[in-house]
């Protein structure tokens, strides 16, 4: 469906991102901004400004009302969500259609299963893809939870079906504890996702993160790739790469051919990324859950492919086909993404807000820099500490990790405190270098929490 | 009469999660040490707390509205 005007319901480094492809495609922009991000960066870049509502994102980014209005009032004819906010949520993605607009993004039917985390599991399983042992779909009240746990194995986690991101997932190490954490498990889900199913699955205790990307008209899907995202604190990703590193080569032929069967399965149209976890003990990857949007880290992707993905993403959403085959999509280099944060690592993380001073980037070859945000912006408290990417290329993995120690050592931020101190520490450490880390290394490595520069 | 001041810069809420009961209401009996609302600092909550022991008068910010440190959240008569 051909469209000319795009609102973008984002902000910050992602809202830039889209601003500038969109404007490659000759599509006007408006940005749905809140009361404080009127005058952001993005809203600079953006035609037009329609702001949404006050600093509280519950008032403004997620008000779908408010968002949807601003795409009419603005006569929009295509909305694209960004990450995180409206982006996986089906009942937005099906008014947006309904209004008569294009959604930037798989169909509401789609996002609606990958958002229940039994069902999009059972998907998995149909599509062959591999998933760690576990229940068969939400546990019943009537099931037999023991024999299914003593099926399963102990120890074992216990996952909130409506969870995902890591939330909603409690570990059971022996038999007697199974009926408590259940309870306890399905309490918290109802207060906290307003669902108290559940499931079980094996629990991993050193695993990696990878994930691939795939891309979908309905009909034909293909991958761009793989990802490792293995370094994370509090189940936040700080620096990824692509492609995964130390995967052996049938696993690494697996994971992407039954992702795409998953994307078949379910007629994926757009950008979508099936996320495994990956045991280097065993050297099985299984399925953990699929994101039905644009990811953050999609940059290491495109450095690799020389790929536009969100041209490919707004292409398939307009013209409804792919214009790219498996055989066009080729694989040079490696590449890494720093989360340049606003918290400061010497005081337990704490958000940073402030006004940038001094923002300088690094240049030279295979640098890239996706920022939110330029020197004299305000760093505003009221969302996530995201500032920057800071994406580098070159053309082995161990290149790379010199062109990044080299490129983070230029950074100069002054006005809030940074995570800069933790991104080079983690380069530098020799679990990293030799790919021996999993995805608890930053956490159980104390010389690299409390950091200082 | 005590004031209740913001710690952070942030967004103040009444409930802990929008389904939930308040954490108080004006004309509540509050004592030392009880949290009366939280502060939302890019997506990390801290609880607000009265020093003092006394009735809660009331709010100075609406539920969901931004707060600077050292803004007036609440006011408590002390007693």
């Amino acid at each position: 469906m051909t469209f000319s005007k795009l609102l973008i319901a984002n902000r910050g480094e992602i809202a830039v991102r889209i601003i500038r492809t969109a404007r490659e495609l000759g599509l006007r922009t408006v940005l749905a901004a809140s009361e404080p991000d009127a005058t952001s960066y993005a809203a600079e870049l953006a035609d037009e400004v329609e702001v949404i509502g006050p600093a509280a994102a519950g008032k403004s980014y997620l008000n779908t009302e408010a968002v949807l209005g601003a795409a009419t009032a603005t006569g929009c004819d295509a909305v694209h969500p960004g990450y995180g906010f409206l982006s996986e949520n089906a009942a937005f993605a099906r008014a947006v259609a309904d209004a008569g607009m294009t959604w930037i993004g798989p169909d509401a039917g789609a996002i609606e299963l990958m958002g229940d985390k039994s069902r999009a599991r059972q998907a998995a399983e149909d599509a062959g893809v591999p998933t760690f042992r576990g229940s068969h779909g939400s546990l019943s009240p009537d099931d037999d939870a023991a024999a299914i746990a003593a099926e399963v194995g102990y120890p074992l986690v216990v996952k909130a079906s409506a969870g995902g991101g890591g939330r909603g997932i409690r570990l059971v190490t022996a038999p007697e504890e199974l009926e408590s954490t259940l309870a306890m498990a399905r309490a918290e889900a109802q207060g906290a996702f307003g669902d108290p199913s559940v499931y079980l699955e094996q629990f991993v205790s050193a695993a990696r993160h990878v994930e691939v990307q795939i891309l979908g008209d309905g009909e034909h899907v293909i991958h761009l790739g793989d990802r490792d995202c293995s370094l994370q604190r509090r189940q936040q990703k700080v620096v990824e790469e692509a492609p995964a590193p130390g995967l052996p080569e049938p696993v690494r032929t697996k994971i992407l051919s039954s992702s795409i069967e998953l994307g078949k399965l379910c007629s994926y149209r757009g950008l979508g990324t099936v996320e495994f976890l990956y045991d280097p003990v065993s050297h099985e990857a299984a399925f953990i859950e699929m994101n039905t949007r644009l990811q953050v880290e999609h940059p290491v992707t495109e450095m690799i492919t020389g790929l536009d993905l969100v041209r490919e993403q707004i292409l398939v959403a307009r013209d409804g086909v792919l214009r790219l085959s498996q055989q066009d999509v080729t694989f040079t280099g490696h590449a890494f993404e720093f989360r340049v944060n606003a918290e400061d690592p010497a005081s337990n993380f704490l958000p940073s807000p402030g006004t940038l001073s001094r923002l300088d980037w690094p240049g030279g070859p295979g640098i890239r820099v996706d920022s939110g945000v330029v020197t004299g912006s305000v760093v505003a408290p009221f969302y996530d500490s995201l500032l920057a990417k800071l994406i580098v290329w070159d053309s082995r993995r161990e290149d790379t990790i010199v062109r990044s120690l080299r490129a983070l050592g230029e950074v100069r931020i002054e006005g809030v405190k940074t995570t800069l101190p933790l991104l080079q520490a983690v380069l530098a450490r020799s679990e990293v270098r030799d790919i021996v880390h999993s995805t608890k290394f930053i956490e159980s490595t104390p010389d690299l929490l409390g950091v200082t520069s | 009469m005590a004031d209740i001041l913001s710690p952070l810069p942030g967004i103040f809420y009444r409930k802990p999660a929008p389904d939930k009961e308040p954490f108080a209401s004006e004309g509540d009996r509050i004592e030392a040490g009880q949290a009366i609302g939280m502060v939302e600092i890019m997506k990390q909550f801290s609880e607000v707390r009265s020093e003092v022991s006394g009735t809660l008068e009331r709010f100075a910010v609406e539920d969901a509205g931004a707060v600077n440190p050292g803004d007036v959240i609440a006011v408590v008569a002390e007693s």
